[in-house]
């Protein structure tokens, strides 16, 4: 089954993380990939830029103009969908027989502050996106 | 847990927690004092106990017993029995736990941005300002702030104790401003979380790495400003434009340490990642420009230019149309003969070095002490082949230059420019 697993942390701390301790990190996460790669079990895997540049769309108010429900234009909002303490900042996608696997894969990634959750795929469509994307 | 992780969670907690602090006590020094105190307890149990739920949230419930703790000794009365581990006890159904977390949704909003404003005032010498924010609001030690600045830990302190006499003295209000109140903090903020990022930013040579933290903590505050006013398109703006710029210093100095001008950088250097950011934010904040709406802020439009020349992927593949167009826009917002200086350098790209010399001509008389007026008007006299007056124009900046690199860059133009003068007398 394909599992995903969520990363979430506050980005006020991550954004104050020393410059060793955030390469400490990226080396854990490199180490973690190669390892579900070789055995073919690292899906899409992507690190998602701060929520300040994200923008939520709401459902729209029915007003005196609009048909019936659901025909509004919705509402955009900047920012990401509600005001956390913590922010979603990535995820991976890896694919495990059991949710034991699952834990075991997330646990080898850096877990200093915040969380990771580990929640099972119910539908999966793979994209023809291939490898690239990568603005780091 | 490692060091590292409670060090970035403290410093990360650190605005607001100082911020609800100081609405607390009425007092900066108060505030920092007890600040400093949780953190120390923090520093006592966290690393063996793990962070707790809401980091900021108990360092706020803790520094305020240790501040109250403090008062009641100060007026002998008895002390409060409470330690940190009281925090998660009490924090079930009770109003403690209701007051902080009223702090969390929009009160803590204004005390940051009461915090920074306080650092930012607007009467307060620029300098000041800055070293301010660094100290309060960021936590940056004073001798690093010192070097940052290029001068003496001493001379450091005695301006950031200068500026808190003015601050404490200053009285700014506690209460919720009004609308209009907050808008002229967050404008008296953003411009000096851009001033410290050109602090930094226009260092040179053998100083940009004793620098560079000063644009990096600018980014930091940009972010925490955006993330407290998600929908600010002027914050947009800061961050983007610290973002777009920023992501060039790896290719603003070659490997001998000279500077290596914008249309001559190596684009692949630039850091794609804080570039892509930019280029979203610049754009979040254009839909906030539904017509008539409201016009683009001065940050906002210095983002968009900054961000023009990012998406080029060449120097000479750049819209000069499209950043002419900006400028112009940006010279009615904010008339300054700097601003015109830049528009001149697009003009000259769009449409020729001649009307941009005659746009530079009646400048002369304001910006005759500005290095790059100087630079900028002999390379356009060079292009058009009056070398004689280029190389006065040319030798005028070299005395007027302050860095090695500016002077080493100065002196190679003027090289150029005076074997074509050679040349032609032959």
């Amino acid at each position: 089954m394909l599992y995903s697993i969520l990363i979430y942390d506050s980005e006020a701390v991550t954004d104050r993380l020393s410059k060793d301790e955030e390469a400490s990190r990226v080396q854990q996460h490199v180490a973690m990939q190669e390892a579900l790669e070789a055995e073919g079990r690292l899906g899409p895997v992507a690190r998602l830029m701060p929520s300040t540049a994200a923008v939520t769309l709401r459902p729209g108010t029915p007003g005196p103009g609009t048909p019936g429900p659901g025909t509004e234009k919705p509402l955009v909002i900047d920012g990401p969908f509600a005001e956390t303490k913590e922010q979603l900042l990535g995820f991976y996608l890896v694919e495990c027989d059991s949710l034991q696997e699952a834990l075991d894969a997330a646990q080898r990634l850096p877990l200093e502050s915040g969380s990771l959750e580990v929640r099972p795929v119910g539908w999966y469509k793979a994209s023809a996106l291939g490898a690239s994307g990568d603005t780091e | 847990m490692k060091e590292n992780a409670v060090a970035a969670a403290l410093a990360g907690a650190r605005p607001r927690v100082l911020a609800a602090l100081t609405r607390v006590f009425r007092d900066l020094d108060a505030a920092e004092d007890a600040f400093q105190e949780a953190c120390l307890r923090a520093l006592r149990s966290w690393p063996e106990k793990g962070l707790p739920q809401d980091p900021t949230a108990w360092l706020i419930f803790v520094g305020r017993n240790v501040g109250l703790d403090e008062t009641r000794r100060q007026q002998r009365l008895d002390p409060l029995t409470e330690g940190p581990q009281d925090f998660e006890k009490r924090s079930e159904a009770n109003p403690e736990k209701q007051w902080i977390e009223g702090l969390e949704r929009e009160d803590y909003r204004d005390d940051v941005l009461r915090l920074l404003f306080t650092c930012c005032h607007p009467e307060l010498p620029a300098a000041q300002q800055i070293a301010l924010a660094l100290r309060i609001v960021v936590g940056m030690p004073v001798d690093e702030i010192a070097r940052a600045f290029l001068v003496k830990q001493r001379t450091m302190e005695q301006r950031l104790t200068r500026a808190k006499r003015f601050i404490a003295k200053a009285g700014i209000p506690f209460e919720v401003p009004s609308p209009a109140e907050r808008a002229q903090r967050l404008q008296a903020v953003t411009t000096t979380i851009y001033l410290l990022f050109n602090e930094g930013y226009s260092a040179s040579g053998g100083e940009a790495h004793v620098r560079a933290p000063l644009c990096d903590e600018a980014i930091r505050l940009a972010r925490l400003l955006l993330r407290l006013f998600v929908g600010d398109p002027e914050v947009m703006g800061l961050l983007a434009l610290c973002l777009a710029n920023h992501a060039r210093t790896p290719a603003r100095l070659d490997k001998d340490g000279e500077i290596v001008l914008l249309e001559d950088q190596d684009r692949s250097l630039w850091d794609a990642a804080k570039v892509a950011e930019a280029h979203v934010l610049v754009e979040k904040a254009l839909r906030l420009q539904e017509p008539g709406l409201r016009t683009p802020g001065p940050l906002q439009i210095q983002a968009a230019i900054a961000v023009v020349h990012s998406s080029a992927p060449s120097a000479g593949a750049t819209d000069w149309q499209e950043i002419d167009r900006l400028y112009a826009l940006l010279e009615r917002l904010q008339p300054s003969p700097i601003v015109t200086l830049n528009r001149a350098v697009a003009v000259s790209k769009a449409r020729g070095p001649r009307a941009a010399l005659e746009m530079l001509a009646p400048l002369a008389e304001s910006l005759d002490g500005y290095l790059h007026f100087h630079g900028a008007r002999g390379a356009l006299l060079a292009e058009v082949g009056e070398n004689d007056a280029a190389a006065v124009e040319l030798r005028h900046a070299l005395r007027l230059a302050r860095t090695q690199p500016e002077k080493a860059h100065l002196r190679q133009r003027l090289r150029e420019v005076e074997k074509n003068l050679s040349s032609l007398s032959y």
